[in-house]
């Protein structure tokens, strides 16, 4: 087991060296980069040369954009890497570890809380749905998850805003501490009531959005378990339905629930790009939003880094996982 | 339009073309009706005068008294079991042959309640059941929670296919312990892994405190029917159902375990419903044989009627197409023509496209069964005038293929 662990560990860093070279190379073919993005406006009105904007750009080592330049940028940058030194983002003014650990933390709790009702939700509704196949119930849980599914995050996001925050006014718009209201000093239960009311409403979009996955998913396995071989023979037992169900066919379908659900750990961290933009949540997900749109590739190599090392050890934990619930499964 | 829907349906013949309307229509009809017949099994409080019944025999474990089994397919009414009486008295094995699809399976899965629900449901008849009581149920109408006490305590179940029958994700003494500890109520954890290991030991299982530990796929197919049986056991059940036991088995492991079925049986005092359509398995093993063909009975008597006089042409045919060693033949004797759509029956006798010896008075309605001994009856049209036509004679049939094989020599 700990020589399994080892050897995909090994693996592990090839695979991210390959896809930093890919990031990098990426981020650095982008066609404006960082200097020209904020010198455009200078340079329109005459306040700054072509010299002024060349030299800038030696100097946050942009200047070569040939193909042995880039490799000798990502070269010291990897250098860098080794030393434990991610660099310094462009955009935010601060090293770019530091960033990402002020910022992370935010995303994590909001996609855990999601993460966490989301299947708290979603299994029972499969397991039911799958259980009363093509009953009423089966059908309109199906149909509510296939418009979740289907519904873009941002439009239901706007949808919702629009809803509740501007009709209703039951939730503040966007944010994440109301600015009207000042707390006192050490009023903590007050701060993060205001925190909590603020994240209803990318919470719900969130939960909307991601059930109707797990829930289908769970639905499909536990029909296919219900159909088999030992759900028969359990029954000609004499269990009672509930057993039935809940521990012969759910102890099986729980094998591809948890590797599946495993696989969601990089998005806990990850942030979501899209949904904390809308409802301007300083998350790490919005940082990487605007890193990317304005090319600050040290913090775009930092953040993606950070993403593909949580992905690899997603798989890493969804293959140990395996073991623990599947009896057939051996590691080697 | 119309006209030409009407006529690429007559020209294929066949009314398992339907359109989208008409299956619509048969889908909905089908869901009323099992729906009905779900809400009626699945009522909780159900006075049990309701399936009370009384033995015709009280000799018999088992009664099947026109039993009608029907699956509500979108394409029709499929009728699996249509019509099947046949005993089962107490202590012996009765062995029921047919084709595959002739509703075998179902009528053991119909004693059990265990048909796929909702689409396949009991439609008619009964099924008696002696209880260990003393007391006599009805399962076509006992109501689903009630069946749980019987249903692996007092008649328990060997499937057909060991590889999958055990649930992968629990070792092998988890799933025998759960028989005992949810028959017999009070039993602690110890007791029931005591009474675990002696069934495994039972069975013929060396290391059974190993195999106790295991999971399933750690042990090979033989071993997992054994443990199969074992659980089967493990309450001191009075009937057996074992469908197909040893099909998916290779025939040594086929022989050992039709052996210890057959010790079973006198170790405890139950009966035994086996499944086959190997007709050696048979001649070795029961003690009634029950023909089936497409849902019906057409032969049922004791081994030796069956085996020396067999009356109806489709048990002939059987036999003929059964290989023997003391034989020669070029090619192995099989029954042509192929089982009619299980939608849509015809009225004859549905052995009449098939039947060699098939005549005029073949067109009639079903033949009813016959009776030619106390326990030998059979369906067919041939002996209605005379009772005592052989159509098949082993001792003839036997010698004639002795002076084929002296001429090849």
């Amino acid at each position: 087991m700990v020589k399994y662990v080892l050897k995909r560990l090994g693996l592990a860093v090839i695979i991210l060296l390959g896809v930093s070279i890919l990031i990098y190379m990426l981020a650095m073919l982008m066609p404006a980069d960082y200097i020209d993005r904020q010198t455009a406006a200078a340079l329109q009105n005459g306040s700054m040369t072509q010299e002024d904007v060349q030299h800038l750009k030696e100097l946050y080592g942009l200047a070569d954009k040939s193909f042995t330049g880039i490799i000798k940028s990502y070269a010291s940058w990897l250098g860098n890497v080794a030393k434990g030194d991610f660099g310094f983002s462009f955009l935010y003014g601060a090293p770019v570890t530091e960033v990402i650990g002020q910022y992370m933390w935010i995303s994590f709790i909001l996609a855990f809380l999601s993460y966490f009702l989301e299947i708290i939700i979603a299994i029972p509704l499969g397991i039911k749905s799958a259980v009363k196949q093509y009953g009423v119930y089966d059908y309109s849980v199906t149909v509510l998850a296939m418009m979740g599914i289907s519904l873009p995050s941002f439009f239901l996001s706007a949808l919702m805003m629009n809803v509740f925050s501007i009709k209703l006014g039951w939730f503040p718009l966007q944010g994440l501490t109301s600015a009207t209201i000042i707390f006192e000093e050490g009023d903590w239960l007050g701060i993060f009531l205001d925190k909590a009311w603020h994240l209803v409403l990318p919470l719900t979009v969130c939960i909307l959005l991601g059930v109707g996955g797990t829930m289908r998913y769970t639905r499909t396995n536990m029909l296919e378990v219900l159909n088999s071989d030992y759900i028969r023979t359990a029954r000609a037992k004499g269990l009672s339905e509930h057993t039935v169900v809940y521990k012969h066919a759910f102890r099986n379908t729980l094998i591809p629930i948890v590797t599946t659900v495993a696989g969601m750990i990089p998005g806990l961290f990850g942030g979501m790009m899209i949904l904390e933009s809308v409802f301007s949540i300083p998350g790490i997900g919005m940082m990487a939003y605007r890193a990317t749109t304005q090319g600050d590739i040290p913090f775009i190599m930092g953040y993606n880094m950070f993403l593909s090392v949580l992905s690899v050890l997603g798989i890493l934990i969804s293959d140990l996982l395996y073991v623990v619930v599947d009896p057939r499964v051996k590691l080697k | 339009m119309a006209l030409f829907k009407k006529k690429k349906i007559q020209s294929i013949g066949d009314s398992q073309y339907l359109t989208l309307r008409e299956e619509r229509k048969i889908a909905k009809e089908n869901a009323k009706i099992t729906k009905a017949y779900e809400k009626r099994k699945n009522r909780t409080k159900v006075p049990e005068s309701e399936y009370l019944t009384e033995m015709r025999d009280p000799k018999n474990v088992v009664e099947f008294d026109n039993l009608h089994t029907y699956f509500y397919t979108d394409v029709g009414v499929s009728k699996a079991v249509n019509g099947v009486s046949f005993d089962i008295p107490e202590g012996s094995i009765v062995g029921v042959v047919g084709e595959s699809g002739c509703g075998k399976s179902v009528t053991s899965l119909s004693l059990m309640q265990l048909v796929q629900a909702p689409q396949g449901q009991i439609v008619e008849g009964q099924i008696r059941y002696k209880a260990t009581n003393g007391k006599c149920y009805d399962i076509a109408k006992m109501p689903r929670n009630e069946m749980l006490h019987i249903r692996g305590k007092e008649i328990s179940m060997i499937f057909q296919e060991p590889m999958t029958s055990l649930n992968p994700v629990f070792t092998i003494g988890a799933q025998l312990d759960e028989v005992v500890l949810l028959h017999e109520p009070g039993t602690t954890k110890e007791q029931a892994k005591a009474r675990s290991l002696e069934m495994l030991k039972l069975v013929g299982i060396a290391m059974c405190e190993k195999v106790y530990d295991s999971y399933p796929h750690e042990l090979s197919g033989g071993m997992r029917q054994r443990v199969m049986i074992a659980m089967s056991l493990s309450c001191n059940p009075r009937l057996i159902i074992a469908d197909e036991p040893t099909t998916a088995l290779d025939v040594t492991i086929q022989a050992q375990i039709l052996d210890l079925l057959r010790d079973l049986r006198h170790k405890i005092q139950g009966s035994i419903m086996l499944i086959t359509h190997d007709l050696g398995v048979i001649a070795e093993m029961a003690d009634y044989v029950v023909v089936m063909y497409a849902g019906r009975i057409v032969e049922k008597g004791t081994v030796r009627e069956i085996f020396h006089t067999p009356k109806h042409p489709y048990t002939i045919g059987l036999m003929k197409s059964k290989p023997s060693v003391n034989k020669l033949v070029e090619r192995l004797y099989s029954i042509p023509g192929q089982v009619p759509n299980p939608i849509n029956m015809p009225k004859h006798c549905y052995y009449k496209n098939r039947c060699e010896m098939c005549q005029e008075c073949c067109e009639g309605d079903f033949p009813e069964l016959m009776q030619f001994s106390e326990t030998h009856f059979a369906a067919c049209h041939l002996y209605r005038d005379n009772k005592d036509l052989v159509i098949y004679d082993s001792l003839t049939t036997g010698a004639e293929s002795e002076k084929a094989e002296v001429a090849h020599e």
